[in-house]
């Protein structure tokens, strides 16, 4: 019965089986897990993982996967799975705030493709995830509504942006969740809180009902238990949508079977800029360690080189904040969001609407980018970063010549301090130095933990791989997963 | 110093923000902080190089399908739900202060 059942244990395949056997109904397993999230997240000083529990619309779904299940019928390839959503992502009927004040009334008439494609799928929608507002951040501590305190130390941040989809998946109050990506947010947290993120292509899944951030660079991903679990999402939020122009119409692989192939022979490449001398030496370990299972499971490791890397942090925050100045231009008190009261012409009720409304750090994005983009500044900023990007891009390309995938730490450091980061923005920008190249790139990227820090926090590795070819990043990660767990001879 | 106290003031008048004296005062020393750090770009020699504005120029061809949709009427959000979440509006239209004075 329900009662047995370990939450913290379920996965995305185990959760439908449980459901489909009857071990449990749909509608007690949603309850439960809403216990677990009253009980260990909601309180002060607890994870906060949540900001909105969308009870009617899971307890609903979940009925109508009762009757299936009940019928003796297959269910849904997602059937019974509960799954949360970063509140970047829309979702009908349920507020939605991005993590901001200036949307904190706000309660959006569509739902994101990938919401929409995941419950045709079967899966239970549980409710709205914390994050760094308007996905501006590495640490979460950005968010109008609070912190998120990683369930591995709470003394420490979860990561950022998505650090409310990674601390619920670490905390087993979901069984998976939804993130988002622009330049480490969604691999950064899942390396931080020790479970599994990533991003796909750019383009794979639609953007439609994704908060827009940097729309060049913003992606939606799964953050997961493993990466069976990662495959089996991807494949049912993938592919075509017509509401994105920029979703691509490549095929969607079956990827829960491109999992199950040998990595034998398969090349990885280890870039040198990834790890410089001065390293944790922890991370330095846990990664090295990691390739060293994928090639006694038959890969061929060469070191490489990136030259451009460096470049990566300062092109990234121009190409970010000038595509964010432009974004958040909507937010103006019109049309939905918060007003001003104080404004008595509209030019004063925009500037006081956002200025009341918008966090420290989202104000310093958009001015950064509104500067980068202003008449006599935009050739020697946002041009010039514009073509660092293609140089970046570049570095992959060739270096895909010659290997089938790229192995590095996923950051640069465990997960560090609440407030040791938050008065000094470029420390904080440096915590994606590993993760921003990929999204430059737009290729797929996965962080897998690979080892603990002696502190016993988590460390994890990223695995990069060409454009749409997120197949082969899931199978070294599912090779990895499973030599990990065989005890070494 | 790259960036002044005019320089900060004007960006904000640019992006429709405020800002206090404090936040001014703040947004100047971060900025500048930044911008030092971006500096490191002009290391890169960009000769010959084409600006990157979109990932479907190196992530191959035929990926990305043809945007361009049959130009057929296709039904849009509804009125009343357009303005379900406004601050200020008349039912048929958004409400915002007067802009033209008689």
């Amino acid at each position: 019965m329900a009662e047995d059942l370990d939450l913290s244990l379920l996965t995305v395949s185990s959760a439908r089986i449980a459901v489909q056997e009857r071990q449990t109904t749909a509608v007690a397993l949603v309850e439960k897990f809403y216990k677990k999230i009253e009980s260990e997240d909601r309180k002060p000083g607890q994870t906060n993982a949540y900001l909105a529990l969308t009870r009617d619309r899971a307890l609903a779904q979940a009925q109508k996967l009762d009757k299936i299940a009940d019928a003796g019928e297959p269910l849904p390839p997602l059937g019974g799975v509960p799954i949360a959503v970063k509140d970047v992502i829309v979702t009908s009927g349920v507020r939605t705030t991005a993590g901001s004040k200036i949307l904190g009334d706000y309660v959006p008439p569509y739902d994101a493709t990938a919401v929409s494609r995941l419950e045709q799928a079967g899966a239970i929608i549980l409710g709205k995830l914390n994050c760094d507002e308007f996905a501006m951040g590495s640490s979460n501590e950005n968010s109008a509504w609070g912190p998120v305190r990683n369930p591995r130390d709470p003394s420490r941040v979860p990561g950022g942006s998505s650090g409310g989809s990674a601390a619920s998946v670490a905390a087993g109050t979901a069984v998976a969740s939804l993130g988002s990506d622009t330049g480490g947010s969604i691999r950064q947290p899942a390396a931080f809180c020790g479970v599994v993120g990533l991003m796909p292509t750019y383009g794979r899944i639609s953007r439609y009902g994704l908060i827009a951030f940097g729309s060049s660079l913003d992606h939606i991903g799964p953050l997961t238990k493993s990466v069976k679990d990662s495959a089996i999402l991807l494949r049912h939020m993938a592919g075509h949508d017509s509401m994105d122009t920029t979703s691509s119409a490549a095929q969607v692989p079956d990827y829960e079977q491109e999992i199950g192939k040998l990595v034998r022979g398969l090349r990885i490449g280890v870039p040198k800029e990834y790890f410089p001398a001065e390293m944790d030496s922890a991370v330095g370990a846990g990664v090295h360690g990691g390739i060293d299972l994928l090639a006694k499971a038959g890969c061929e490791v060469k070191s490489i080189s990136l030259p451009h890397t460096k470049y990566a942090i300062p092109a990234y925050y121009i190409i970010a904040t000038a595509e964010a100045s432009s974004n958040l231009a909507r937010y103006d008190g019109v049309r939905y969001g918060y007003r001003s009261r104080n404004g008595k012409t509209l030019s004063e009720m925009y500037r006081f609407s956002r200025d009341e409304a918008f966090g420290t750090e989202v104000k310093r994005r958009i001015m950064l980018g509104t500067y980068a983009l202003s008449a006599g500044y935009y050739d020697a900023y946002y041009l010039k970063a514009q073509k660092v990007r293609a140089l970046i891009a570049r570095d992959f390309l060739e270096a895909f010549k010659g290997v089938d995938a790229i192995i590095t730490p996923t950051t640069p450091t465990p997960a560090f301090k609440i407030g040791e980061k938050s008065d000094d923005p470029l420390a904080m920008y440096l915590a994606d130095i590993f993760t921003v190249t990929a999204s430059l790139a737009g290729i797929p990227g996965i962080s897998v933990p690979c080892g603990e820090s002696a502190d016993g926090l988590p460390i994890a590795m990223q695995i990069l791989g060409r454009h749409f070819e997120e197949g082969t990043v899931l199978r070294l990660g599912h090779a990895f997963e499973r030599a990990r767990a065989t005890p070494q001879a | 110093m790259k960036i002044t106290q005019k320089d900060v003031e004007y960006v904000a008048a640019l992006a429709n923000l405020q800002l206090s004296p404090a936040e001014r005062e703040r947004m100047e020393k971060d900025l500048n902080s930044i911008l030092d750090y971006i500096d490191m770009l002009s290391e890169v020699d960009t000769s010959n190089v084409e600006p990157m504005a979109q990932v479907q120029s190196v992530s191959g061809n035929g990926s990305f399908s043809d945007p361009l949709r049959a130009d057929e009427l296709r039904p849009s959000l509804p009125r009343e739900l357009a303005l379900k979440d406004a601050p200020q509006s008349d039912g048929s239209f958004f409400r915002v202060p007067k802009v033209i004075e008689r």
